[in-house]
């Protein structure tokens, strides 16, 4: 609790300059705005009277404090363009986005794990060699041909998954699983990589532990060694990697979305940014940003939680 | 009568023989020679490719549409009938140029700042690492998408976008190099002697910051490849001519499946090279021994 005391001053100082840095990125973009709603060839007096309505003519300050206010209400503006409201179309979307990263995440760790401690049990052997070897070609390929051969080899080849498409979760589980797969692979084939050889190295590390010995000494089999004694003081930077790794998870769901066809909040801010909705891409910009601080702090919260050693030294 | 044998020689030899397989062999095993000579190809192709004796990458022969390799063209034909193989070449241009140009602005601009905040510490320290985490705090991919609107598509645009994604990780590397060795003895000798801060910067405190920097580069430049060819893919990278592996994927991704070659060539290119320059930086960072957990 005093921890979160603590950090709590950064934690708002951090998310102010996020939005900061995410109105200057998207107002300093090349084009009027009111140009670009109305089309070119329209008379200079209704863009200047639409400005008006759209507050354009206001220093940028202002508009700062303005966008600032009205989204600490959840009021992220109405996009000009398809007269929505922005936070009502983030949220129409979350849940696929949701929904893919964390099936991403979850399918990530459940192959990662596994495989690091088999290759760290036998490190040095064949089978590590193996293990990392795959593990480090994995971290050569983009999302997107991972996305593309997944494809391919799924969808073309065996026809065993869909290849485009998406059907909600409440409509149908079974369906949505089955639709929501394929993209979820891809998004965690390039994760894993990188849990795995993290993890690895860790677990290599706490092996090397006297109370890891003195369990083998007593007789403790080896793999309850591993699950019981290695992985939970091993697991602590997988975890502040699973958490900054989200942005990564993010980006990658920008394109699987895309490709995959799947109407999540990546496609929506790609599209945004292809048909110059600002303030679509602002709001949008502006929560993924956010949600990135928001979870990596509770990572870090977490981290003391699980870590006795950090709770008593903080 | 018998051959008289000359011990001396025989074991200059030897040695010549163990000193060559030391450094050719042994230290780095043949895939560390295999990466080299692949990305030595795709240099000189990145180098010469108006001058190589290929088709032209940009000419649609509607004949070859879609032919498969080893027919009318040694890779096949894309889906407007353009060689592919001469594409590839040509989008290895691009790769290269980005490749360096966007690592090389990371470096250049992350490694001053960090050397500058590790050594002068106070509030230019915390207000940078600070600025560093609030642009870590956007997923790389928003951050690029908003940064190309802005700057535009041209190669050199790009190349700056890119680059600028880099400078938090250079920042990061050159600071905690830079304040490890600000604690040596040497530094301490060299301020007790008079040198000039900009003495030490330079003479003492760079040369040991440039090498863990240099060695994260080979590293660095795949992923700006990765990068790249996702922009591209996305169709935001260098504009629509010029030929680029991320673009013959996302084109090829229409035709997967009648003509899978399409996407898979330049996906098998695109994964060799970043491959090799994985396992090229791997392998001199650890031969540097540079911890991966300074980044």
């Amino acid at each position: 609790m005093k921890m979160l005391l603590r950090k709590l001053p950064w934690l708002i100082g951090t998310l102010l300059a996020v939005s900061l840095f995410t109105f200057m990125l998207v107002s300093l973009l090349p084009g009027d705005p009111a140009v670009l709603i109305l089309g070119a060839g329209v008379s200079p007096e209704a863009i200047a009277a639409l400005r008006l309505e759209l507050g354009l003519d206001r220093p940028l300050l202002i508009r700062y404090f303005d966008w600032l206010g009205g989204a600490l209400t959840g009021d992220l503006g109405r996009s000009p363009m398809t007269g929505q409201l922005v936070m009502d179309a983030i949220l129409a979307r979350l849940p696929v986005t949701v929904q893919l990263g964390l099936m991403a995440i979850v399918i990530a760790l459940s192959i990662a794990i596994p495989l690091a401690m088999l290759s760290a049990s036998f490190a040095g052997s064949k089978l590590d060699r193996t293990i990392s070897g795959i593990g480090f070609a994995l971290m050569s390929v983009p999302g997107f041909m991972m996305a593309i051969f997944l494809i391919l080899i799924f969808a073309v080849t065996l026809g065993w998954f869909p290849a485009t498409g998406w059907i909600p979760f409440s409509v149908s589980p079974l369906a949505n699983l089955h639709n929501a797969l394929l993209p979820a692979l891809s998004l965690a084939m390039i994760e894993l990589a990188l849990y795995m050889r993290l993890l690895r190295t860790d677990l290599i590390d706490t092996l090397q532990q006297d109370y890891i010995t003195l369990a083998r000494a007593k007789g403790m089999p080896a793999w309850r060694i591993l699950t019981r004694h290695a992985l939970r003081p091993s697991s602590f930077s997988l975890l502040t990697v699973v958490g900054l790794q989200l942005g990564g998870v993010i980006s990658g769901a920008i394109i699987v979305e895309e490709i995959f066809a799947l109407p999540g909040v990546g496609r929506l801010l790609y599209q945004s940014i292809l048909q110059r909705d600002l303030l679509m891409v602002q709001g949008i910009v502006l929560f993924i940003a956010t949600a990135y601080v928001l979870v990596n702090f509770l990572v870090d919260l977490c981290y003391s939680l699980l870590d006795p050693r950090v709770r008593y030294a903080g | 009568m018998p051959v008289k044998k000359h011990p001396k020689i025989v074991s200059r030899a030897q040695n010549f023989a163990r000193a060559l397989q030391q450094v050719f062999g042994r230290r780095f095993g043949p895939g560390f020679w295999l990466a080299v000579v692949w990305l030595l190809i795709v240099a000189f192709c990145a180098l010469f490719a108006d001058w190589l004796p290929v088709r032209d990458p940009l000419d649609p022969v509607i004949a070859n549409r879609l032919n498969g390799p080893f027919t009318s063209n040694l890779l096949g034909a894309d889906g407007l009938g353009r060689d592919i193989f001469a594409r590839l070449i040509h989008g290895a241009r691009v790769s290269v140029v980005i490749g360096l140009t966007a690592v090389s602005i990371g470096m250049l601009i992350g490694g001053a700042l960090g050397i500058i905040a590790g050594y002068f510490r106070g509030h230019f320290e915390r207000a940078l690492m600070a600025v560093l985490d609030v642009i870590l705090a956007f997923p790389w991919l928003v951050l690029l998408l908003a940064l190309v609107a802005f700057i535009g598509q041209s190669l050199f645009a790009i190349s700056v976008a890119i680059g600028f994604l880099w400078i938090p990780a250079y920042a990061r590397v050159a600071r905690a190099n830079t304040l490890s060795v600000v604690q040596r003895e040497y530094v301490l000798a060299a301020k007790a002697m008079g040198a000039s801060t900009s003495r030490i910067l330079i003479k003492e405190v760079l040369p040991n910051v440039i090498l863990p920097v240099l060695a994260y580069g080979l590293v660095a430049m795949g992923l700006v490849i990765i990068v790249e060819s996702a922009l591209a893919f996305l169709g935001l990278s260098v504009e629509a001519p010029q030929p680029t592996w991320g673009g013959m994927i996302s084109e090829g991704k229409r035709h997967l499946a009648t003509a899978a070659h399409v996407a898979v060539i330049p996906s098998v290119t695109m994964f060799l090279t970043v491959l090799s320059l994985n396992f090229v930086g791997d392998r001199l960072r650890s031969r540097f021994d540079i911890k991966e957990s300074n980044l």
